[in-house]
């Protein structure tokens, strides 16, 4: 079983973010790994456990998300391959998809190709299934359980979350996987798969290394990115503060907010 | 990747998402929308209909503003699956070439504008809360919430054909139905055998309780100050009362007390009812990504310090064990029931 997880950095889900001249101003943000990749990861990680193979961890980004694949790596992840060019700079959610799915048919052998349901920062759950439009893959997506896992019959079964319902799905392999928070409990690194890590060299693919491969180079960067994002800003602050109910027991509080619920004439 | 002639696009088209025959709010609510953005450009509202036994909903698409109809109804489309729709959608758009396509931001409307975005080599916003026309470059410009909704984006697609949009629902009105509207239904044929589809449904599990938090209109959602399992039978009751839905946050799924579809927030999903009322919760900026958009938020927490207080239209400084079971009891007095 082979498998291959997508996994983005991504700023701090803590850090305040600070707008300048209609940007985020991501110079000096604290970043981690998008927290659904960490499930994603994780779940190739039991897989591998169970069936053999494996996993190879692949980000698209900057220098600095090297960080994002040395954790897939300190977890278990067998090796690492970061996509990294200025041509790729700028890429919005399309040119993302085309660029890792372009590294994935590179990277060839795989049974699986894992994301998490979406990044944190970005474009909630597009890149998944554009990257399985992109490879002629189906795509399972809001995974909360892999059922049934069989290489040999290239088969796959697992249960979605979906709005108010679960869903059983059956597909063929390969496929594209998206998984949710709950599906399993991300394992910390350990010391000793963290000192693997730092010697597992991270291999650096450029613009000429996927266009070598068969990529075209106008789907690369902000160049080929077919959406432009004008300008960023603050979200209008919510009207007006906070009206505290008071009252001499809890029951005439609750009283007055009723009335006040009430008059909203929402309910 | 071929560049596109962005005038031979022309029409707004809006994907009618449905279920067993029943359209999800969401598509009415972008019909509606698309309506108002016609009338800016000029140009006809198209809605794409896929399903099995589905005829019921062309004649509601016209009610609810749409011109022209593709009323797809084949066996292969009963349960919704995206390899079959994403390739009859991008047919459709490749031979009637709109130059905007509007989808509800659920997840199924999430996986197929992903996948007709890629096929179609253009542009996509996803999760929109705005949509407008620039009406001097004709452009579609669409809001976004980006950064858990810290701060939001506006996004356009400048070249390519069509500007695809993903809108949250109950994010735009819901237009009345007009029975007396016209409009054509043109009937097209599925676009994959069920041989080259990959994927198959076998069962569909709903949900204890159903919940589907992106639709409700008053959510009572739980923290960690709710305690216990037990202790969100007292949100639940006053949810019903009110035909809400029960949320959670976090802390509360992570203990185990509500299960993970609850979960409001960042890593849970993002609702935008009428009214939220957060009991035992603090406001963590996770947690409040997912729910600042609601129109009314009430804070029932006995710490008065609580960062929740500083988003909340209303709060009760006190022990929602004791508040809440007694808004229930004046609410229910009060409405009567
Ligand atoms: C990457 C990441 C993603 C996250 N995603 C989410 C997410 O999607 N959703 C989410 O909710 N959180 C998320 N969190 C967690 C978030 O940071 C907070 O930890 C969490 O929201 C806190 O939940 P809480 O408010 O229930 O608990 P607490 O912060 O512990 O607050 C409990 C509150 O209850 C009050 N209280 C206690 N007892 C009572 C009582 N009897 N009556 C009235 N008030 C009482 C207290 O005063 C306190 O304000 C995420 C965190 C990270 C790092
Ligand atoms: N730059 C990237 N590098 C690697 N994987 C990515 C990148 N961007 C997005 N992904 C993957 O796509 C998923 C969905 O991202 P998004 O469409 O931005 O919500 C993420 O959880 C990752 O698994």
């Amino acid at each position: 079983m082979n498998a291959i997880v997508c996994v983005k950095q991504v700023p701090d889900t803590e850090a305040p973010v600070k707008v300048q001249e209609g940007r985020v101003v991501l110079a000096g943000m604290p970043m981690m790994v998008n927290v659904f990749d960490e499930y994603a990861i994780e779940e190739a990680l039991l897989w591998r456990e169970k069936l053999g193979g494996k996993v190879t961890a692949l980000s698209l980004g900057p220098a600095e998300a090297m960080e994002a694949l040395k954790k897939a790596l300190a977890m278990g992840a067998d090796e690492a391959i970061l996509l990294s060019d200025p041509a790729f700079e700028g890429a919005d959610a399309w040119s993302t998809a085309y660029t890792l799915a372009q590294a994935i048919r590179k990277i060839g052998d795989y049974d699986l190709v894992l994301f998490g349901k979406q990044s944190t920062d970005g474009s909630t759950g597009i890149v998944g299934p554009a990257v399985a439009r992109f490879l002629g893959l189906p795509a399972l997506t809001y995974v909360f359980k892999v059922r049934t896992l069989d290489p040999a019959a290239k088969k796959i079964v697992v249960e979605r979350l979906l709005e108010g319902r679960r869903e059983v799905v059956e597909s063929t392999l390969p496929a594209v996987v998206t998984v949710v928070k709950d599906i399993n409990q991300p394992r910390y690194p350990t010391l000793m798969g963290i000192r693997r890590a730092s010697r597992t060299p991270i291999p650096t693919w450029s613009a000429s290394d996927l266009v070598a491969a068969g990529a075209d180079p106008a789907g690369f960067g902000l160049e080929g990115s077919p959406s432009r994002v004008e300008r960023v800003e603050y979200p209008p602050a919510r009207a007006g503060k906070v009206e505290l109910i008071a009252g001499e027991t809890p029951e005439e509080q609750a009283t007055a907010l009723a009335e006040r619920l009430l008059s909203l004439k929402v309910l | 990747m071929q560049a596109h002639d962005s005038d031979a696009y022309r029409g707004i088209w809006v994907w009618v998402e449905q279920e067993g025959g029943r359209a999800h709010p969401v598509s009415w609510e972008l019909l509606g929308q698309a309506r108002k953005m016609a009338q800016v450009l000029d140009v006809p509202v198209s809605a794409i209909v896929m399903g099995s036994g589905v005829e019921v909903l062309a004649g509601q698409a016209i009610a609810r503003g749409a011109d022209f109809v593709y009323l797809a109804d084949d066996p292969t489309l009963g349960a919704f699956r995206l390899e079959p729709y994403a390739a009859l959608l991008v047919k459709l758009v490749q031979e009637g070439r709109p130059e905007i396509l509007l989808l509800g931001a659920t997840t199924r409307g999430r996986d197929l504008s992903a996948a007709a975005a890629a096929e179609l080599g253009t542009g996509l916003a996803a999760d929109c809360t705005g949509l407008e026309i620039e009406p001097g470059t004709r452009q579609l410009r669409a809001t976004r919430p980006a950064f858990g909704g810290n701060v939001l984006s506006i996004v356009t697609v400048p070249q390519k054909r069509p500007q695809i949009a993903s809108a949250r629902p109950r994010v735009f009105e819901l237009p009345s139905p007009d029975p007396t509207r016209s409009g054509q239904v043109i009937r097209v044929p599925a676009a994959l055998p069920e041989e080259a589809i990959p994927t198959h449904v076998l069962e569909v599990v709903r949900e204890e309780g159903g919940v589907n938090l992106t639709e409700a209109k008053v959510i009572v959602s739980g923290g960690r100050g709710v305690g216990s399992a037990e202790g969100f039978r007292p949100l639940q009751e006053l949810a019903d009362l009110l035909g809400g839905a029960v949320g959670a946050s976090r802390s509360a799924v992570d203990q185990g007390w509500i299960s993970y579809p609850h979960q409001v927030g960042q890593t849970g999903v993002t609702v935008r009812p009428d009214l939220y009322i957060a009991c035992g919760i603090s406001g963590a900026i996770q947690h409040v990504a997912g729910m600042r958009t609601s129109r009314y938020i009430v804070a029932i927490n006995k710490d008065p310090e609580a960062p929740i207080f500083r988003i909340a239209d209303y709060g009760i400084v006190g022990d929602l064990k004791v508040v809440v079971p007694a808004l229930t009891r004046a609410l229910r007095e009060k409405m009567g029931k």
